[in-house]
């Protein structure tokens, strides 16, 4: 993997926003004000204004609670979502406005794979079927042998039986199907892989069977993840960076290392706190007031202000931009910013 | 006498071409206000051991032998109208989704006081008097108004709270808890431990948590059984089955987690899937898995014995404490 391009950051995300509307039609737009109609939509502001890199070789974690954005991340990237505002560039080129047609090169290089295995295979296509399609469908020119050939090697690859191939997908237990949703992603040599929650929908001996195989699909193909998930041990496990996201904008960037020895920002801190420890019978955990606003009315200032513990005048005015630290870190947080955090904590 | 006892409790499912078993001769005890765990992966048993031990089995599964104790009363042997004054009033169950539980199309006060009003001889005003009441121990903010609401208006976090206060309604002496928080949110799904954690230590109340997450096992429990194809494979003192576990099991469930192994290094996996129920190995179940697996393993069904300080039931358990890996593990 050393052209030329390795000094840029394989995937950059710059300024990216995703809003749906919720009002489509025009007489859902329509709403009855002080005795006048005026037009008028709201939206859910699902993205808002995340720049992230992610460099070859890296795996990516995004982690945040439900409804912080973390997929809309992942299909922005996978280019199922186009953006309301921002850029992708991926390999140092501008992805997010290219059409159908010029996408295509690139579908081939970035693969995704989805939390649940049951609903990303076709039920009626076999095995063989559903791993072929995406090997016919980039490279038109290969012929069946070839086709059979690079399917043989993948399914090995992931530890599936190449005389299953004329099974189909009901015939699987969830962890194989996830094998083979993870095997079609590889057929078609791919450099980097989005996985939404890949192993969430498992148990716990096979989401290790899983992650393994995973962990050693990037050792030898050196593939580069972005890799979303809820589970903050997996990330510890699994990720070289990771971003914390809450209501849809970055708190924390960090290495791993430092965002589990070290998490500065209150958000991490506390979702850092709520991991029920298996050794620890003692929960220390940092409770949090109130629930997460709706995206819908996003709170002014920090997102995370109306929950978190240090927030001051400042925090609910202005939001609060992403500071580099000393560490290597980015955090995006005034209290941080100001050393109050410690200072308090202290005290 | 223990709140609960449960002695050599079958369950089987009467499928169209064969019989299967599901639960086979499960054995345990609930001193009164203990906490119990019950782990596993799915298929193992766990949910079918809850719904048992209220007779709530539809078909085609049905209890087929065994007892199940509350208070000295055969729960099996219970008419219709005895297993009603059961449950809810004396066990209670809360299960993983919330929004399955509660009735979309009644208030969240109609189904508290419908519920109270059933089980107790009350006035309307009353029973709203103790709903509020059970609001304000589970922290729900202005109970007033959330008596008004549908459970679509609230959050996860609220709904699984809400939930809660209905199974303590009636102030029972048992709560089944199945996944309770696995729908949620880390840092809701502690919020919610801590609170279930609480109510049962300040009124004494027994829990049996089903789950298969170890980390919420650990935080919550006293107790645990861990289950595997049908059967308790090891049990004692959860402090004693996490740090110092006997079973192959359940040493490979915990070793598998990702907090177990060095970052970046290949994680310790359990090779091969639980057996269905159709196809439960000869012997031991776990034994295609199992690296100690011997001729024995493969062809008996071990016994559970007493070992160190847990109850397993495996036939191989001295010969793999003396096993080299394993003393590394413990160092």
């Amino acid at each position: 993997m050393s052209d030329a391009k390795t000094d840029r950051p394989l995937l950059e995300i710059k300024n990216l926003e995703k809003r749906f509307d919720l009002d489509q039609g025009f007489l859902e737009t329509l709403k009855f004000k002080q005795g006048k109609f005026v037009r008028e939509s709201r939206s859910v502001h699902a993205v808002n204004n995340i720049s992230l890199e992610a460099n070859r070789g890296e795996a990516l974690c995004v982690v945040g609670e439900s409804g912080c954005g973390k997929s809309t991340v992942a299909r922005l990237v996978a280019g199922l979502l186009t953006p309301t505002a921002g850029e992708i560039h991926y390999g140092g080129q501008r992805i997010d406005n290219l059409s159908r047609g010029d996408m295509q090169p690139l579908r081939k290089k970035i693969q995704m794979i989805f939390q649940n295995p049951y609903a990303s295979l076709n039920p009626r296509m076999t095995i063989r079927q559903a791993l072929e399609e995406p090997v016919r469908h980039h490279y038109p020119s290969a012929s069946a042998a070839e086709v059979r050939d690079k399917v043989t090697e993948v399914m090995l690859s992931v530890g599936v039986d190449p005389s299953w191939a004329k099974r189909y997908p009901h015939e699987f237990s969830g962890g194989q199907r996830q094998r083979i949703a993870i095997a079609r992603a590889l057929t078609v040599d791919p450099e980097f892989i989005i996985a939404d929650e890949p192993i969430s929908a498992l148990d716990v001996s096979i989401q290790a069977q899983v992650l393994n195989l995973m962990l050693e699909a990037k050792e030898s193909r050196g593939l580069t993840y972005l890799f979303i998930t809820h589970d903050l041990s997996v990330v510890e496990h699994f990720g070289t960076r990771v971003a914390v996201l809450y209501l849809g904008s970055v708190c924390e960037v960090a290495d791993t290392r430092t965002l589990f020895s070290s998490p500065k920002h209150p958000y991490t801190r506390a979702l850092l706190s709520a991991v029920p420890q298996l050794k620890d019978d003692r929960p220390n955990h940092i409770r949090l007031k109130g629930e997460i606003p709706t995206p819908i009315n996003l709170p002014t200032g920090c997102p995370f202000q109306s929950r978190c513990a240090f927030a001051d005048a400042r925090c609910k005015s202005e939001k609060p931009k992403a500071i580099h630290q000393p560490d290597g870190s980015t955090v995006a947080c005034h209290a941080v910013e100001e050393d109050r955090l410690d200072a308090v904590a202290a005290g | 006498m223990s709140l609960l006892s449960v002695r050599d409790l079958t369950v089987k499912f009467a499928m169209r071409d064969q019989t299967v078993t599901a639960l086979n001769g499960i054995s345990f005890d609930l001193a009164k206000g203990e906490r119990l765990g019950i782990v596993g992966e799915s298929g193992a048993g766990k949910s079918i051991t809850g719904f048992s031990l209220m007779n709530l089995l539809s078909r085609p599964g049905y209890i087929d032998s065994g007892q199940i104790l509350f208070n000295g009363e055969d729960v099996v042997q219970m008419n219709d109208k005895r297993l009603r004054n059961l449950r809810g009033n004396r066990m209670a169950m809360i299960f993983q989704d919330p929004m399955v539980t509660l009735n979309p199309v009644l208030t969240i006060g109609q189904q508290m006081i419908e519920t109270l009003m059933a089980h107790r001889k009350l006035s309307r005003e009353e029973a709203r008097q103790i709903a509020i009441v059970k609001l304000r121990e589970v922290y729900i903010p202005s109970p007033e108004e959330r008596l008004e609401q549908y459970p679509h208006e609230l959050s996860g976090g609220m709904r699984q709270r809400i939930i809660i206060a209905i199974a303590l309604l009636l102030d029972p002496q048992l709560i089944i808890a199945d996944e309770p928080t696995t729908a949620l949110d880390v840092t809701i799904q502690a919020d919610i431990m801590e609170l279930m954690l609480e109510l049962c230590q300040s009124n004494q109340v027994g829990l049996i948590l089903i789950t298969h997450d170890l980390g919420v096992v650990s935080q919550m429990t006293e107790r645990t059984l861990v289950m595997y194809a049908g059967r308790i494979i090891e049990s004692g003192r959860t402090r004693e089955i996490i740090n110092d576990p006997q079973h192959p099991y359940t040493q490979g469930l915990i070793n598998a987690l990702p907090q177990q192994t060095v970052p970046g290094q290949r994680l310790k996996q359990i090779p091969g899937n639980m057996p269905g129920l159709a196809s439960i190995p000869a012997g031991c179940a776990f034994n295609p898995r199992c690296k100690y697996a011997t001729d024995l393993c493969r062809s008996r069904v071990p016994e559970t014995v007493h070992y160190g300080e847990v109850e397993v039931a495996c036939h191989e358990v001295q010969r793999l404490n003396s096993d080299e890996d394993r003393q590394e593990a413990r160092a």
